[in-house]
């Protein structure tokens, strides 16, 4: 099939285009991928002291012999070389392993040769092309360029997709996450005829715009929660996550947008907001490991940030010309070691660095509006009793001792999960609060309340009966908390979760010293002179327990102090890394083979320079050049590279694939353009609107060719195969955060907060494992454990599992593009990892709350939750019949069925053989491949 | 519109075909497309099943590789190498000549040469010298091939272990277990064709980028397998969902993808399929894996496997049964051999507890192998990610830092000599003075064993060909049967 495509592909070219050869389309590609090697720029693997990359080398006289005269191809040296030759005077030479020319090649060679040999610039350096727009055009101008392609092909577009398809597709392209039904509805509805772009401009307002495109660009920033290597220590960058999201719901202009995170330090007068922004480039890598090389690791650094910074705005593959210069690509050693110069001169050193405070909620300017009502009643104060210990008792029966202070100790041998079981009895008639003090004791370690090696602990539970009732508790606060581990934590009926007092960064108490927690019970009990029963748990790890301890009760309760009441949020603040220029400037060396113990003396110092092939020229400096000259080279509207290489991605996202395939190498080993001109269109237009990343977005999305059906198009598994040629929309699966976001909003768990520090849905035990220190992960509660994918906390170490399941990069370096695995474990993660379990009974109690009228409208009502569309016949027949098997079968087998079902589930009126077999039908659906997938 | 706008046409080239395949965009054309263009060495990808078992381009002697990675680094002077003048000169200063220009993670250049601290005898037909703390490894001398002129770049934990794996020293690029499925697949239809299996105190250093995919499709990542509760992440079903409950979910899911299939045309809705169902068969193939209840009670005792219990031990026989049932490659991480002298990490009972750990079931699982015919298509490779520098540490117990420059590992198997002994260290073990094995040249090696060339397997990305050996690496050849 491939030959008879080839076949039709030739004989359109030979009907469609004329004759002559063009250098860049017919001739670079073959010099480049089979010449260039031995002959290229690079002078250290050159042979024969031949270069053909340039027309001056091709042309020049050896001795005589010419490897290209001019109109002559007889008289060429390489033409021999590639047609006749043999031995190792045939090119490519047999130790090269290179496929020989094909005859097909030569003819194009002397066919090129024949017309004077003409060279061109690589197609990516030269200048945006200022291409006439056609003065009349009916069509949008991405359509023209499209259609133009397909209609000399004799192509017939596909049509426009229906309109469930196409609001469900945006919403998740701008946003990333599901529209609702009411929402489908409308615009499915919406006659008028600029119902379109009433949708694109709504969405495009969403505050979600800005996260679904933010998580594209922390793709390419490399961020994470988490130091990497081999300690991987957690690290506070979600300051910069927020302000990559509010840059984009704000639109900054993408100019400023690049020079705020490459130089937002170095700015005149910079604002805080500029400083924070600098953090793009505090996303590389710390070694913590004992005995690394500071200076290693700072180079480390350095060298990623050369080459993310080469990756992301040039497009280029900068990082070869680290150890030698560039084989392919015009990018010497030396030039390499002068970007290099621009960010060797930076205050941060593996561990060490400059950091800013950042409080949460300061830069989106989010906080929670509501500010909790004032107590009315007057203060209370606690009039706390010591109890008598009755019975005291651990869950593995090991020691706890009574100390002479009334205070009790457990014996710190022991590496358990223990609870203890106190039965206390005091004289007071009525109870209100009780008082847990945790108490250092020498015996523990670091003389600590707690049994871990540090002198912590953590507390997961505690609940009190009394006369085999248990005691409703509304409060619990602590005077000092851990961070993630606060007081709230003990009563929060998660088995996990809990209050330890290690101190977190900014914090002021001293962890091992005597600590409390109050919890104050929802009224006041009458005692009878009845003991109460206190269980304490400590479910989280072995050997975190409470060590020394003691209970104190009060008939009155005290006040809740200000700032812990339940719910109430306190702000964290983060200390965020950021960039700080030295004040004398680092020497930097070209480093011999990229090791940064053998500088290159001889060379002398290197300063700041850029790519000298890449427009536009710096001019001379009148001091030290800095990022800031770099960031401005950058985005200067006369360099090519930035504005196609980003205009190019923004269209991968929606498609699938760059107009340049190789979005992330626009150097000549990569693919050129498939519509040159339209990539200069958009190119200009882009410099053209300010750098408006909302208004190209606006501009692609409004195509016809966005518009299109993804249906597969039989018609052209010949004549292109892969969709080159966009006749039709693709379907693309779904981004590893955005299928737990589409999942959330269908369920409606989900909780729309955005920014902030890291969360922690629940995740299996034992991810750990494999790492080399456990690391914390206190999962979190109430309306945190709903966030998006995106808010999940990232060690770079151990990756929460769906995350890397689902291809997200592990963010050791830059990733400009995800690959899209399709893997059994995918298949395991949407079916068994209770997270999603959890949201298909979100999702069945959704169903059930809006009380369908019977099973096909609730299926219906599910189809459009999830798939935002109506079922077919057949989808809505393969459903009932689950349904009601399921029912059928879960009614003979009701504790089966209950153990699929949530509290709420549990708790509905709903029979639960009913209950159980509408979470099968929310699992089914959360498992198609279209919920999957953006058709 | 000129003529460059349709330059797409002339720019089919093998790569780009790859490039989407390999992420498992398929359609029936490409397939056959790829069919035609197997004249290179780069592995035809099937879209709809990236694991369907592949044929190397060459000749090949190895089917299956073990890795047994000893992380930490074990001390070759303490096992394999006998250095009579390391004795002689115990305390003295290191010669000047031979510390210029090295770099160690913790010495600080005043510690002293520590003679080797254990007995050593020589066995076997090959003679090889081990010490008295690998009284097993005895039985294998002469069935394996010992590497003792072994040396890498990089001296620090994570770097090294990276390189290693990766044959490069930051993370970020493919496991040679991913290179490996990538050019070969997998035998087998129930199980993940690239396995780690984890036993010792905690995790090796540098976690899951050790056996990360890194740009090479996550169909090839290393699969983890825990030593706790379920062998693989959300094998289970959810609580009340019986095997005959799971059939007809996943009958109803599969019906509404092909419900979608023929709507669509996609054809990466098959390959969906297809992944579904085999989740479905590891269900059950995982658990049967993991039951050792079919092995006699000889094969336990002489792994040393105690019922129950997850170790090395058990991880040695479980790399076995995944071979047997045709996964690719396999691949264990034992810690801790990081012997600084620091507390847990002495010379003397610390390491001597990790040489139990690890002597048994490392020669059992070669003796098994060889019973059962298996190592003639199967590799196994021993080793660390460095060795131990000949001086000792200054710190409160015995014990020695990273050395990169000569260190020991061994092979067996597949087209291998056996009881070999290739190159050897100078007198002080500082440096390799004949033999010399890099980092690259065992990959070089692994691969042509499997049947590639290992500068022909690349995968392109941000317009490099990458590979395993980078741009480095030489074939042992004499090593090699």
């Amino acid at each position: 099939m491939e030959r008879l495509s080839l076949i039709l592909t030739i004989a359109l070219i030979s009907v469609t285009f004329s004759q002559e050869v063009v250098f860049n389309r017919d001739i670079r590609p073959i010099l480049s991928n089979k010449c260039f090697f031995c002959h290229g720029p690079d002078e250290k693997t050159r042979e024969a002291d031949l270069r053909l990359d340039t027309r001056e080398g091709a042309i020049e006289d050896h001795d005589g012999f010419f490897a290209i005269v001019p109109g002559k191809p007889d008289d060429s040296e390489l033409i021999y070389r590639i047609a006749e030759a043999t031995g190792d005077e045939a090119m490519p030479p047999p130790h090269a392993k290179k496929e020989s020319l094909t005859q097909e090649e030569v003819a194009l060679f002397r066919r090129w040769i024949k017309q004077g040999a003409p060279y061109q610039g690589h197609w990516s350096f030269e200048p945006l092309a200022k291409g006439t727009p056609p003065t009349s055009w009916e069509d949008h101008p991405i359509d023209y360029f499209i259609n133009a392609s397909l209609a000399r092909l004799g192509i017939k577009p596909s049509p426009t997709a229906d309109r469930a398809t196409l609001i469900r597709r945006l919403s998740l392209d701008l946003t990333g996450l599901l529209p609702t039904p009411e929402e489908t509805n409308d615009f499915i509805n919406d006659k008028r005829p600029d119902a379109w772009t009433r949708l694109v401009d709504r969405l495009l307002a969403s505050p979600h715009y800005g996260e679904r495109w933010g998580r594209h660009w922390l793709d390419q920033a490399r961020y994470a929660d988490s130091h990497g290597y081999s300690v991987d220590g957690g690290r506070d960058m979600w300051p910069y996550r927020d302000w990559v999201i509010k840059a984009l719901n704000d639109d900054l202009p993408f100019d400023q947008f690049t020079i705020e995170q490459l130089a937002g330090d170095l700015l005149p007068k910079r604002t805080k907001s500029q400083l924070i922004a600098s953090a793009f480039h505090r996303n590389t890598l710390i070694n913590q490991e004992g005995g690394s090389d500071r200076e290693q690791f700072r180079v480390e650094s350095v060298i990623d940030r050369v080459n993310t910074t080469g990756a992301v705005w040039l497009g280029l593959t900068v990082g070869c010309a680290q150890c030698h210069t560039h084989k392919f690509d015009p990018i010497t050693h030396r030039e390499y070691y002068e970007l290099f110069a621009f960010f060797n001169n930076t205050e941060d050193a593996n561990g060490t660095g400059p950091t800013v405070e950042v409080k949460q909620f300061e830069i989106l300017n989010n906080g929670p509006k509501t500010i909790m009502p004032e107590k009315t009643e007057s203060a209370q104060t606690a009039k706390w009793v010591p109890v008598r210990y009755e019975d005291y008792r651990t869950s593995s029966n090991v020691n706890l001792k009574r100390l002479p202070d009334n205070s009790l100790l457990v014996d710190k041998s022991t590496k358990q999960k223990e609870s203890y079981e106190l039965k206390i009895s005091t004289n007071l008639k009525t109870v209100a609060a009780l008082r847990l003090r945790t108490l250092p004791d020498k015996s523990l370690p670091k003389k600590g309340p707690g049994t871990a090696s540090n002198g912590n602990f953590v507390l997961t539970n505690l609940s009190i009966m009394i006369g085999g009732k248990p005691i409703r508790l509304k409060a619990a606060f602590a005077d000092h908390e851990q961070p993630d581990y606060p007081a709230s934590h003990i009563i929060d009926r998660d088995k996990k979760t809990g209050w330890a007092i290690n101190i977190g960064r900014g914090q002021k108490a001293i962890m091992n010293a005597e600590h409390e927690v109050t919890f104050l019970f929802e009224k006041p009990i009458a005692t009878n002179g009845k003991p109460l029963t206190v269980r304490m748990e400590h479910n989280l790890h072995d050997d975190y327990l409470v060590g020394r301890f003691a209970l104190d009760l009060s008939a009155t309760a005290p006040s809740i102090p200000r700032g812990k009441e339940p719910g109430k949020v306190t702000p964290r603040t983060g200390k965020l890394m950021v960039m700080k220029e030295l004040a004398k400037p680092r020497t930097t060396y070209l480093l011999t083979r990229g090791d940064f113990t053998r500088p290159n003396k001889d060379l002398g110092e290197l300063t700041p320079g850029i790519l000298s092939k890449v427009k536009p020229a710096l001019p001379n400096p009148t001091s030290r050049r800095n990022r800031l000259d770099l960031a401005k080279w950058l985005v200067d509207p006369a360099n090519p590279l930035t504005p196609r290489v980003t205009v190019n991605r923004t269209w991968m996202r929606y498609f699938g694939r760059g107009l340049v395939e190789t979005e992330e190498d626009f150097g000549t080993q990569g693919s050129p353009p498939t519509h040159p001109i339209l990539l200069d269109y958009l190119a200009n237009r882009f410099i053209e609107d300010a750098w408006s990343m909302k208004k190209m977005h606006r501009l692609i999305v409004t195509s016809e060719t966005y518009r299109r059906s993804s249906k597969a198009r039989p018609d052209l598994a010949v004549l292109d195969p892969r969709n080159l040629l966009l006749a039709h929309q693709s379907r693309l699966r779904l981004d590893a955060e955005i299928i737990r976001d589409a999942a959330l909003s269908a369920s409606g768990l989900f909780t729309p907060v955005i920014g902030g520090p890291g969360v922690y849905p629940p995740q299996p035990d034992g991810i750990y494992a494999f790492t080399q220190s456990r690391k914390g992960w206190n999962t979190s509660t109430g309306p945190d454990r709903y966030r998006r994918g995106m808010y999940t906390f990232f060690y770079r170490s151990a990756p929460y599992p769906l995350l890397s399941t689902f291809d997200a990069p592990d963010f050791q370096t830059v990733c400009t593009h995800r690959v899209r695995s399709n893997t059994p474990l995918q298949a395991l993660t949407i079916a068994n990892d209770p997270a999603f379990l959890e949201i298909a009974q979100g999702l069945a109690t959704r169903l059930l709350r809006t009380k369908p009228d019977g099973l096909e409208a609730l299926i219906h009502h599910a189809f459009q939750l999830t798939l935002c569309r109506e079922p077919s016949s057949e989808e809505l027949s393969i459903l009932k019949k689950y349904v009601h098997q399921q029912i059928k079968d879960f009614a003979e087998d009701e504790e089966a069925a209950q153990a699929l079902l949530s509290s709420n589930l549990l708790s509905s009126e709903t029979p639960p053989a009913e209950a159980a077999a509408l979470v099968g039908l929310a699992r089914a659906l959360l498992n198609t491949d279209n919920f999957i997938t953006r058709e | 519109m000129n003529d460059i706008e349709n330059s797409w046409l002339a720019e089919r080239t093998r790569r780009h075909f790859f490039r989407d395949c390999g992420v498992g965009l398929g359609s029936i054309a490409i397939n056959s497309m790829m069919g035609q263009l197997q004249a290179g060495q780069l592995p035809v990808i099937d879209p709809a099943n990236p694991m369907s078992s592949r044929k190397p381009p060459l000749p090949a002697k190895a089917k299956n590789v073990i890795f047994l990675h000893m992380a930490g680094a074990p001390s070759q002077l303490e096992l394999f190498e006998d250095k009579p003048k390391l004795r002689e000169y115990h305390g003295k200063a290191p010669p000047k000549s031979l510390m210029e220009g090295k770099r160690f993670a913790f010495l600080k250049g005043n510690e002293t040469l520590l003679g080797n601290q254990r007995e050593f005898g020589r066995y076997g037909e090959c003679g090889m010298s081990l010490s008295e703390l690998f009284p097993h490894h005895r039985k294998i001398v002469d069935e394996v091939v010992w590497l003792r002129g072994m040396t890498t770049d990089v001296f620090n934990h994570g770097p090294a272990k990276l390189f290693m794996n990766t044959g490069f020293q930051a993370p970020g690029r493919p496991s040679m277990g991913s290179w490996i499925t990538y050019g070969l697949g997998s035998e087998s239809e129930n199980l993940p064709g690239f396995v780690v299996l984890q036993s010792g105190p905690r995790g090796p250093r540098a976690g899951n980028s050790l056996w990360a995919s890194g740009f090479l499709p996550t169909s090839f990542q290393g699969v983890p397998f825990r030593g706790k509760g379920d062998a693989i992440l959300h094998l289970r079903s959810p609580k009340g969902i019986t095997r005959e409950r799971e059939r007809s979910f996943y009958d109803t899911v599969g019906a509404l993808n092909r419900a979608r299939l023929k709507e669509t045309g996609d054809p990466e809705i098959l390959t969906r399929l297809n992944a579904y169902e085999m989740a479905y068969r590891m269900q059950t193939s995982a658990p049967e894996l993991m039951d050792l209840k079919d092995e006699s009670k000889t094969t336990l005792d002489r792994y040393g496997v105690k019922p129950g219990e997850s170790s090395f031990a058990s991880n040695c026989l479980l790399a076995r049964r995944l071979v047997e049932r045709g996964s690719r490659f396999v691949q264990l991480y034992h810690t801790n051999w990081d012997s600084h002298g620091g507390p847990g990490e002495n010379l003397n009972k610390d390491f001597e507890k990790v040489c139990k750990d690890v002597d048994q079931a490392s020669a059992a699982l070669i003796l098994d192998l060889k019973e059962r015919g298996m190592l003639e298509d199967t590799l196994v490779i021993w080793g660390g990610e460095f060795g131990r520098t000949p001086m000792g540490e200054n710190r409160k117990t015995v014990g020695r830092d990273h050395h990169i420059e000569a260190f020991t590992m061994w092979m067996a198997g597949a087209g291998l000599k056996s009881g070999y002994i290739h190159g050897q260290s100078d007198e002080l073990g500082f440096g390799v003075v004949d033999g010399k094995v890099h980092v690259h040249d065992l990959h070089a090696t692994l691969l042509h064993l499997l049947g590639f060339d290992h500068e022909q397997l690349t995968y392109r990305f941000q317009g490099r060909d990458f590979r395993l050996t980078d741009v480095h690496g030489k074939i042992v050849k004499e090593i090699l049967a």
